[in-house]
């Protein structure tokens, strides 16, 4: 096990300093020189000792080799340097930002397992029934829904429903109160983004709890549980369920990408001011530097929640560690 | 050892799937129907998409950018039957001109990507060692960026607009191509026959194209058919962000930029009629995927 551990967490490194090549090669391949568009962006004129100035600034006058060091020690110590737009540093752009995007991906995720491993249990039972059929259409709906739609849509239906019960329409709150301030109006603002995003979520763990569970079903240790005359609840619980979750686990791991990238766009919808929105900006506003940072950020939370699901799925089946 | 007597069972089940079945071309698309009544659907959604987007200029009553200031935000009626957005543009028309760039961005990202991931996942698998080993560390990188998160990189370089948009989606979608292509390929650089052509003589590129290459197709066309799916998906995304297809071109995502919230109590249908269309289309497409892994690949099913 230790082993596995230790290998897996070490194989975190060279694909992290891999994204970081591929981002530093990225943001020098934008054509132009970057300090000429930004003292040129004001409509006012600039000498040469400007633009030497914002070279320096920057760290351009330097070799590109010493410039990417630089880039991968300043992730180290999480100095990802100014914004270029806002003149803040990028770490306190991000810390500002991070509660409410991490909250509502945990809410996210934390809907989708709540809808998701139960119905789709309940779909593998009742195989071809009624309440099957509902299950998966809704399932195959969550995969061609876009989120930004599904988040238009949901604020339609606060709109009406609050002017029909209320008499006035209400909204969501917008700003960020901390959990443990004042529950019910950040929960009240959370939420619905996190539905929003948590529906692709639901509908994908839903499919694959469904699947699994159907093959796990007619497994010979189900009949024999049953054979021995377990009751139903507990061969589906500790027999089939248990097992049935285990792909289930590495789609919850892949499938955060999916999550960051509906924060991305649910964040707009909302006019939630999170990482997801502050990356748009960041692209809007040719903030290089903020972006660079911040796909770096997307990259490392990805790779480890994959490394981290990897390793919950070795402790759950022993037939990967010792493999 | 004895060899069994086919079928005849067998035989005329597989006599019926063959090229020179006799039935009439309605009485296929018939017999297709009822075997896969979902993926049928998802075709008819498709085509209905495609001759919109084609035809756009004949079907479409209006011109997509047309202004008519005496008709904003006007709700569904005969003149126009979806209604019309906060500058009077009709958006049935909007929409039907909007099946066109979606088309557009989705069938080039989703077929130059998937081409791009067929040569770089075959020539993986059959040169093996270093090249292999080297190559897949390189596509596990590009694979840690989620896909909106590299285009969005990409847009943040390139800039907006039709062409960088299909650039953005392109890239990542190449190394998610060109993985499981190489799988299958891995597989069948095992088969005797590729080990004939070698001793044949044959050089490396005949060897590819006309041993390696055709029998990846199955995986090859489901994942097409899939990524054009999510090329149209992530269109939209980047379109809705103000960062995909810039105006006036017609695009869904951007129709839903905008007006679509500032007007969602008083005129839903700008926030409605282009959310759906783009579900719709994206649910054709999967449709229609699912569909053709059943009919390329029974061993796939289930999965």
């Amino acid at each position: 096990m230790y082993r596995y551990v230790v290998q897996r967490i070490l194989l975190v490194v060279p694909t992290l300093l891999g994204a970081a090549a591929l981002v530093f090669l990225l943001m020098r391949l934008i054509p132009g020189d970057i300090c000429v568009t930004r003292l040129g962006s004001g409509g006012g004129t600039f000498d040469e000792r400007a633009v030497a100035a914002c070279h320096a600034e920057l760290g351009l006058d330097r070799p590109v080799f010493l410039q990417f060091l630089d880039f991968v020690w300043g992730l180290f110590r999480f100095d990802f340097g100014t914004s270029m737009w806002s003149g803040k540093p990028v770490s306190y752009e991000i810390a500002a930002r991070f509660p409410i995007s991490l909250e509502i991906a945990i809410l996210a995720t934390v809907v989708a397992i709540v809808i998701a491993i139960p119905l789709g249990t309940i779909s593998a039972l009742k195989q071809n029934s009624a309440v099957d059929v509902v299950v998966r259409t809704v399932a195959i709906a969550g995969l061609a829904t876009p989120s930004f739609w599904l988040g238009i849509l949901i604020i339609l239906l606060i709109l009406n429903v609050s002017q029909a019960a209320f008499g006035s329409p209400w909204m969501p709150p917008i700003d960020y109160v901390p959990l443990w301030k004042d529950p019910v109006r950040n929960l009240s603002m959370a939420i619905w983004p996190a539905i929003t995003v948590g529906y692709r979520y639901a509908a994908v763990t839903m499919r694959m709890t469904r699947s699994t569970m159907l093959e796990v079903l007619r497994e010979d240790y189900i009949r024999t549980a049953r054979a021995k005359g377990l009751i139903e609840r507990i061969v589906i619980n500790r027999h089939a369920l248990k097992n049935a979750l285990l792909p289930v686990v590495t789609l919850i791991g892949i499938e955060s990408a999916f999550l960051i990238g509906g924060l991305v766009v649910t964040e707009q919808v909302f006019n939630l001011n999170g990482i997801g929105r502050l990356f748009v900006q960041a692209v809007q506003n040719q903030d290089y530097t903020l972006t660079q940072a911040l796909v770096m950020l997307v990259v490392a939370v990805f790779v480890f929640t994959n490394t981290f699901v990897d390793l919950v799925y070795a402790w759950l089946d022993p037939r990967i560690r010792f493999a | 050892m004895t060899i069994a007597a086919p079928d005849p069972t067998a035989v005329s089940a597989i006599l019926e799937e063959l090229p020179g079945d006799r039935r009439s071309t309605f009485g296929r698309a018939l017999g297709f129907a009822r075997r896969q009544p979902l993926g049928s659907f998802g075709i008819v959604l498709v085509a209905i998409m495609g001759v919109a987007g084609l035809g756009a200029d004949w079907i479409a009553p209006y011109s997509p950018t047309a202004n008519d200031f005496a008709a904003m935000t006007e709700a569904p009626s005969w003149a126009h039957w979806l209604g019309t957005d906060q500058f009077g543009r009709d958006l049935l028309s909007r929409i039907i001109f909007g099946a066109r760039t979606a088309l557009i961005v989705g069938f080039s990202a989703a077929i130059v990507s998937s081409f791009a991931g067929l040569v770089l996942g075959v020539g993986s698998a059959y040169f093996g060692g270093r090249i292999d080993l080297y190559l897949q560390r390189l596509l596990d990188i590009v694979m840690a960026f989620p896909l909106i998160i590299l285009a969005l990189a990409v847009v943040a370089i390139f800039g907006t607009g039709l062409h960088n948009v299909i650039v953005a989606i392109t890239i990542p979608l190449i190394p998610r191509c060109a993985r499981i292509v190489r799988s299958s390929a891995l597989a069948i650089r095992e088969v005797p026959y590729v080990d004939a052509a070698r001793a044949c003589g044959f050089g490396h590129s005949r060897i590819i194209l006309r041993h390696m290459v055709p029998n990846v197709m199955a995986p090859f066309l489901i994942l097409l058919t899939a990524f054009v799916g999510q090329a149209i998906l992530a269109e939209a995304s980047l379109s809705y962000l103000g960062l995909g297809v810039q105006e006036p071109t017609p695009a869904w995502g951007l129709m839903l930029q905008g007006g679509a919230e500032e007007y969602a109590s008083t005129a839903p249908w700008i926030a409605i009629f282009p959310g759906l269309a783009i579900a719709l289309t994206v649910f054709g497409f999967s449709l229609f995927g699912d569909a053709l892994r059943d009919a390329l690949d029974p061993k796939l099913r289930d999965r």
